[in-house]
């Protein structure tokens, strides 16, 4: 029943057997110990599981690890690239961006890869982006913030924008 | 990047949250998290009928499935007498059904395996055979004569009813109403609903089979009471029994019960000599852990013609499922329900509440609230609103016109609270120039001649939270103190340890911030420990706002009590008589001198090293606080909706919330729990719901169905404060978690009347959805 | 939640990939996106024995205008028609439903083919391929056919596909001049499914409309083409009594069940509301405007 995989995960290559059942989700957590993605529901609503496949925000529990075969995976332990908080980690920290922590790790992807798109989103805009990611703690407000604040970070600070790309490329 | 914070923390520091760190790293330890070696994983077959008889169980099939350690059914619990439970209401509740189902999605047999993917698929080859029994769904159907019983297995139960319960002067209020120009009825239902949490519930039980301690991580916002609960149910020695509850994914009342799956599991754990691992997903949480709310009312206001509000009557009736598992304290049926009137200045009031058994999950947990507050609030402020509107009054005059006057405190309510602060007109006014209020009331005016329906909302809601006093409040016997323990290091550096259990409001922040104020010690020098029962002082746990209230003024009474014995330390240092020595934010002085100091740690240090005679070594104390009094944050919040007349869709403009909680001691954190509990009223407003069909399946059992707010519908809110501290708590402050939860609901379904009130529309019950906005607005041939 | 087993296959190949389908027959579902197979494998209302994940076959993710038409494939996912500049300047409906379907992460996997081969009555992008006429090219081990959208649907997840056929292209008329479209939403909140949804393409001749197209959705069994509204628009002009008479006849093309999201009148009333305010919207689209 076992499928050979690998799949690199922020920047290892990382081989497993695997049953073609598996979800993405349980193979970060349980097999690779990378407990920092989280299980919300069942039916792709809440995004807690969120994670970056080749640079894009996916539901890791509505992919199969056989599927990410060959690609490249970023989940929240990489974002710190180097020990350094990525902006955008010290921006939800500095705004009060999140409470219990659940929904973080996939917030803080999901605006990564908004930022990378968009390097200064509107309020708007950051509100559509995150309509997949459902925090039920801190209203979205602070969340807001934390997006354009490291928006501006990331725009002014020469150092910044290697350590984004680094922890979206890796 | 670091995040420097350059200020120290004392109270009104918004300091960033020390918990921060490991979460935005991703290196949270949540239960799901925790793996131990050999662990085992628990799936449980639930019940797809909402009432049937078991006539047999078969297991055979699942037990074959490679993988497979255990199936465990009632039978097998009922031989180690654990196949019920008591609940927190003092009810009895079935671990894994032995009889018959009680409702859709009950516990009826367990796998224990050693993958989880085999568990579940071995829990879908359990084959029982039911005989379906007529479903009873609504309270009103059950309390008929005939209807099924539910509880047959209950002695002396003989129909569906569980309690009756009243509160205030029945003759005085019948007297106030005889007396009464006017008479406002409002007959509503607050629907059931759900905390869920973005994190569900579980346990790893680990049960030494050598030693026979049990290590139990659990997603418990009580774990000391939990502690208790477990020695009583599993017999288990307490001394035995450890509790730790790991960081916490959101809780919000949904974590205060035990629940059959952690029971099992630790059973199993105790059979099979393994850990056992079950975490819920989202539907099992949905359909069978702990709703909230669920309350049918019927409410009338006395007025006298130019507005005064005379007296008030409630009539409720409440849906408890299939076993009364309400979280509240034991003598109060219907919770603080009591507090219904609100902020208005009401000479008699009486509430009469019933509460009848369904063939629905249990729970009776109060979603963001303070038992039934919520409703209470809701109750009023909707009566309010339809006073205003009977009476052609602004809906803000009325409300200056009635509430508790600033010099009234502490006032004596109807139903028998004592406030303890308030300045209600200020908090209002304060909310009413934020938004603009009377400018909009012109733009409304305009926009109604077009044609256009435009609402403003109001809501000015008084909230009772933070339980004790001991002697009036408990939960399950327990009486509602709470506890800290602090210890000062040689080196000046502490460790506070707590009672209550943060689920993400920022204890580790706001608790060291206590001790900062009353020590000087910054709270970059404190650990905040919590939620392992071997390494804390006993405590209720956090819900009902009650953490800060409670927990808190433990903090600042047992920083006092570190302080006095400092206080002798650096007298010795200084070699002056302990009566001439002042303190102030970290330093001990002599009066008069304040150069000639000795800082906190110096005396820290001195507490190991350099004692006076007669004096214990060590800096270290606890406190176990028991309230002398509730506490009670009021605020006013108003939202402005549009509404599109040929949808019905109502879209939310704009949202003031004016809040005061007493003393603020990180406004920052304040700010976000308000944001939070905002945004969990305008859901349930809107949108959140569980409903049942009339076989009582669950309507809403994912994230499907039960909607949650998204950013992009979540309204932005504009803030704004007032501070009115406690008389009576240490440091002023008042509980804050579960305010905006209980105020906002009535502030946005005013808003919508407020729309459509004019064209006879009075009421339409929670969630305000396009298709009810519509259907009523059709009704009165006012829709497009 | 977690799916019952299965076996997996990727095929590198189209020509692979059918003769996957044509072996394993109705035991097989082909993966594509994902984001509405992979919950019903979870939740265990679908339990197939195979998969066959086409995500390794290049050249798959398409869109493109060429002799006329406008082509799509069957690996092109929602999040690159919402960021498509051909689809926001000349196929309005399509650009409007983009960034309605699902979420914004389900879109970065989700494709209009998988969606549309789900069939969903729920679901939004049959309506768009109704209103807007399109065909479906319907590949197999042993040759192709083309179907069109309004042929295709038979039901709630049902459509005229074979086990053995894969949807191999998405065609749809290239717009002309003076076309416009609009696709109006009532969900309950982000991620939900329609309460009711209308898509509006029209297409104006002189002045007068030269053909129109209108799709409902969640009002029926399957994704409906609103035919009689369609024809009563055709040749006429766009006045208020024309746009009027056509909102009506959509409303009774829909037939709606009443359900927790609303009564049957609410829903035909919507249906009314939404095509009314998407015929006005695609006219001033179709103008050069908004």
């Amino acid at each position: 029943m076992g499928q050979s995989i690998t799949v690199t995960v922020n920047g290892e290559k990382k081989s497993a057997e695997v049953e073609p059942r598996l979800l993405l989700v349980h193979f970060l957590r349980e097999k690779l110990r990378l407990t920092g993605t989280h299980i919300g529901c069942d039916t792709t609503h809440c995004g807690a599981c969120t994670v970056l496949v080749d640079g894009t925000p996916v539901k890791s529990c509505t992919m199969l690890a056989v599927q990410a075969d060959g690609q490249e995976v970023t989940t929240v332990e990489a974002l710190a690239a180097g020990g350094t908080l990525h902006p955008i980690q010290a921006a939800f920290k500095q705004e009060h961006g999140l409470q219990c922590g659940f929904c973080t790790p996939g917030m803080m992807l999901t605006s990564v890869a908004l930022l990378q798109e968009k390097p200064d989103p509107t309020e708007d805009e950051i509100r559509w982006a995150l309509s997949g990611n459902i925090c039920r703690c801190t209203g979205y407000m602070n969340i807001v913030k934390a997006v354009k604040s490291a928006a501006a970070q990331m725009k002014t600070s020469a150092a910044v924008p290697e350590a984004a790309t680094a922890a979206t490329r890796s | 990047m670091a995040v420097e914070t350059p200020l120290k923390g004392n109270i009104g520091d918004s300091i960033k949250r020390k918990e921060d760190d490991r979460f935005i790293r991703g290196k949270g330890n949540y239960l799901d998290d925790v793996v131990l070696p050999g662990m085992l994983h628990m799936s449980i077959h639930r019940s797809p009928f909402a009432h049937a008889k078991i006539k047999s169980i078969n297991t055979e099939a699942a037990q074959a499935v490679p993988g497979v350690v255990a199936v465990v059914t009632g039978a097998l619990l009922a031989q180690h007498k654990l196949a019920w439970m008591p609940t927190l209401s003092g009810d009895t509740q079935a671990v894994l059904a032995t009889d018959k189902v009680r409702f859709q999605g009950q516990e009826v047999a367990c796998v224990i395996a050693t993958d989880p993917y085999v568990a579940r698929d071995a829990a879908a080859l359990i084959e029982v055979d039911y005989e379906v029994l007529p479903a009873v769904v609504t309270p009103q159907n059950a309390l008929k004569p005939g209807a099924p019983l539910i509880r047959d297995e209950k002695e002396g139960q003989t129909n569906n009813h569980i309690y009756h319960w009243e509160a205030g002067d029945k003759a005085k209020t019948d007297e106030a109403f005889a007396k009464a120009d006017r008479v406002v009825k409002l007959d509503t239902f607050y629907p059931r609903c759900h905390p869920s949490p973005l994190e569900t519930c579980g346990i790893v039980a680990d049960i030494n089979p050598a030693t026979g301690h049990a290590t139990l991580y659990m997603t418990s916002q009580a774990p000391h009471a939990h502690r208790t609960l477990f020695a009583i149910v599993a017999g288990l020695p307490e001394q035995n029994i450890r509790i730790i509850s790991p960081d916490i994914g959101g809780g919000f009342g949904n974590k205060v019960p035990i629940y059959p799956g952690y029971v099992v599991a630790t059973a199993a754990s105790l059979l099979i000599g393994k850990p056992v691992k079950w975490v819920e997903d989202r539907s099992e949480n949905l359909i069978s852990t702990g709703f909230a709310r669920d309350f049918h009312m019927s409410g009338e206001m006395a007025l006298s013609n130019d507005g005064r509000m005379l007296g008030l009557r409630v009539k409720l009736l409440s849906d408890n499922g299939a076993f009364f598992a309400d979280a509240q304290p034991t003598k109060f049926k219907a919770g603080l329900f009591h507090i219904v009137t609100g902020s208005y200045d009401v000479a008699a009031a009486h509430v009469e509440a019933d509460g009848a058994y369904t063939n629905k999950a249990p729970g009776g947990v109060a979603y963001r609230c303070s038992f039934r507050v919520t409703e209470a609030s809701y109750l009023i402020e909707r009566l309010v609103e339809n006073a205003a509107l009977e009476m052609k009054m602004d809906p803000a005059d009325i409300r200056l016109k009635n509430f508790i006057k600033p010099e009234q405190f502490p006032y004596m309510s109807a139903t028998g609270f004592e406030y303890d602060s308030g300045d209600y007109p200020r908090a209002m006014q304060l909310a009413l120039d934020k938004l603009g209020y009377r400018e909009l009331r012109k733009e409304q005016a305009e926009k109604r001649k077009k044609g256009e329906l435009m609402g403003i909302g109001v809501a000015s809601f008084t909230e009772v939270v933070g339980a004790g006093p001991g002697k009036h409040y408990d939960i399950a016997g327990l009486r509602m103190f709470d506890s800290a323990e602090l210890r000062v290091h040689p080196t000046g550096k502490a460790i506070l340890k707590l009672g209550v259990k943060s689920q993400g409001q920022g204890h580790e922040t706001t608790f060291a911030q206590i001790v900062t104020e009353e020590l000087g010690i910054p709270a970059a020098d404190i650990e905040v420990q919590e939620g392992d029962t071997d390494n804390t002082p006993y405590g209720l746990g956090t819900y009902a706002s009650r953490s800060t209230p409670v927990g808190g003024a433990a903090t600042a009474m047992v920083s006092r009590k570190l302080r006095d014995k400092a206080k002798k330390i650096a007298a010795h240092l200084l070699e002056a008589s302990e009566a001439d020595i002042e303190f102030d934010h970290g330093k001990f002085f002599v009066r008069g001198s304040p150069s000639k100091s000795k800082t906190i740690q110096d005396v820290a240090f001195a507490a190991y090293t350099d004692l006076p005679d007669g004096l214990e070594a060590g800096l270290e104390g606890v406190t176990y606080y028991d309230p002398p009094n509730m506490t009670f944050p009021f605020g006013t919040y108003l939202v402005v909706v549009d509404i599109d007349r040929g949808t019905g869709q109502v879209k939310v403009r704009r949202m003031v919330a004016v809040d005061d909680c007493g003393v603020r001691i990180n406004p920052m954190i304040v700010e976000g729990q308000i944001h939070g509990g905002l945004t969990e009223g305008f859901g349930i407003a809107f949108m959140e719901l569980i409903t049942f069909d009339e076989e009582g399946n669950c309507l809403g059992s994912n994230f499907t169905d039960y909607l949650l707010p998204t950013s992009w519908e979540t309204p932005k809110f504009e803030m704004g404060e007032t501070v009115t501290p406690s008389p009576h708590h240490p440091i002023g402050a008042k509980g804050v978690g579960e305010s905006a939860t209980v105020g906002s609901p009535a502030a946005f379904v005013n808003a919508v009347i407020d729309a459509v009130g004019h064209l006879g529309i009075k009421n339409i019950d929670m969630p305000v959805t396009s298709d009810k906005v519509w259907e009523a607005l059709n009704k009165v041939g006012a829709a497009e | 939640m977690l799916p019952a087993p299965f076996e997996y296959h990727a095929p590198k190949t189209m020509e692979e990939a059918l003769g996957l389908l044509d072996e394993l027959g109705e035991d097989a579902k082909v993966l594509a996106g994902g984001q509405s197979l992979i919950p019903l494998l979870k939740l265990r209302f679908a339990s197939p024995a195979h998969l066959v994940d086409i995500n390794k076959i290049e050249d798959l993710d398409f869109l493109e205008e060429r002799d006329g038409t406008l082509r799509i494939g069957p690996l092109f996912r929602h999040k690159s028609a919402e960021r498509s500049s051909l689809l926001a300047s000349r196929y309005h409906v399509m650009a409007d439903a983009a960034p309605q379907i699902a979420d914004p992460i389900i879109r970065n996997r989700g494709t209009i083919a998988g969606s549309v081969v789900h069939a969903d009555p729920s679901g939004d992008w049959g309506t768009v391929l109704l209103a807007l006429d399109a065909e479906l090219v319907l590949r197999s081990k042993s040759g192709s056919r083309t179907v069109k959208a309004r042929d295709f649907f038979s039901g709630p997840f049902s459509t005229s596909i074979q086990a053995t056929e894969i949807l191999s292209e998405i065609r749809i008329p290239a717009a002309r001049p003076q076309t416009g479209g609009a696709y109006l939403k009532l969900e309950r909140k982000v991620g939900d499914f329609a309460t009711v949804a209308v898509a509006v393409h029209l297409q104006m001749d002189d002045g007068k409309v030269g053909s129109a197209g209108i799709g409902l959705t969640a009002v029926g069994p399957q994704n409906i083409k609103a035919e009689r509204a369609e024809a009563a628009l055709r040749g006429a002009r766009l006045d208020d009594a024309t746009i009027k008479q056509a909102a009506a006849l959509a409303a009774e093309a829909a037939e709606p069940r009443a359900d927790h999201r609303g009564s049957i009148e609410y829903k035909r009333n919507v249906v009314r509301v939404f095509t009314e305010r998407g015929l006005k919207r695609a006219y001033e689209r179709a103008r050069g405007g908004g």
